[in-house]
């Protein structure tokens, strides 16, 4: 398994806990506490604004962390650079994941299209951004074994 | 396995130069190692770029090091 490969997994997993934990603990509050749909809307407004920078923060603590570890196990130094088939992949994943990001949009806006409450927009929204996050990863694992 | 029809001689190459490493190879045309193993491969087609500076490193035209087998 190359760097990518495993630097690829390694953001699947680390997305998968941290922004599972995070939200996990939302929806324990949000169970928690009886609101009109004005404070509802704003609770969800607020969860998803904190999960961008706690979004980004485990990108950058994770990928430090990997760097580390991949170092000391196998002696393999972070890239220095990007070449043309990595921008390709880059850009071939992220097609894919803007895909999954609009489908999850879309659903989101016919969850409210058929009367159901804010609740589940906003949790077809955040289901949106994690697979969407999933599957970037996913693209980028997949274009780097089977080729591009 | 051939994913796009294009097909390539940079193994037998590399060896005729003096068992050239896949790094080697790599650093002389300015791409990660794992690039050139997934064009060896056929796991990717270069650009037309990077196809000229491979041939250019092993001193062959492009036709030598690339051939186009359409299935």
């Amino acid at each position: 398994m190359d760097y990518q490969e495993k630097k690829s997994i390694v953001n699947i997993l680390s997305t998968v806990i941290v922004l599972g934990i995070y939200y996990w603990t939302v929806f324990q509050r949000f169970d928690a506490e009886v609101m009109n749909t004005e404070a509802q809307l704003q609770f969800w407004a607020k969860a998803i604004l904190i999960a961008i920078p706690i979004s980004i923060g485990t990108k950058i603590v994770t990928i430090i962390l990997f760097v580390i570890g991949n170092f000391i196990v196998s002696r393999e130094k972070h890239p220095t650079f990007e070449d043309e088939r990595d921008k390709l992949i880059e850009l071939k994943a992220t097609r894919n994941s803007y895909i999954i990001f609009g489908m999850g949009f879309l659903s989101a806006l016919i969850v409210l299209a058929f009367g159901y409450p804010p609740k589940y927009m906003f949790i077809a929204f955040i289901l949106a951004g994690i697979s969407s996050e999933i599957f970037d990863n996913l693209s980028r694992l997949y274009y780097h074994r089977k080729g591009v | 396995m051939q994913k796009h029809g294009i097909e390539n001689n940079i193994r037998k190459l590399r060896f005729e130069q003096d068992e050239m490493t896949q790094q080697q190879l790599a650093e002389s045309v300015k791409v990660t190692r794992q690039t050139i193993v997934a064009i060896e491969k056929g796991k990717y087609s270069p650009s037309l770029e990077l196809a000229f500076k491979i041939a250019q490193v092993f001193n062959r035209p492009l036709e030598e090091v690339f051939t186009y087998n359409p299935k």
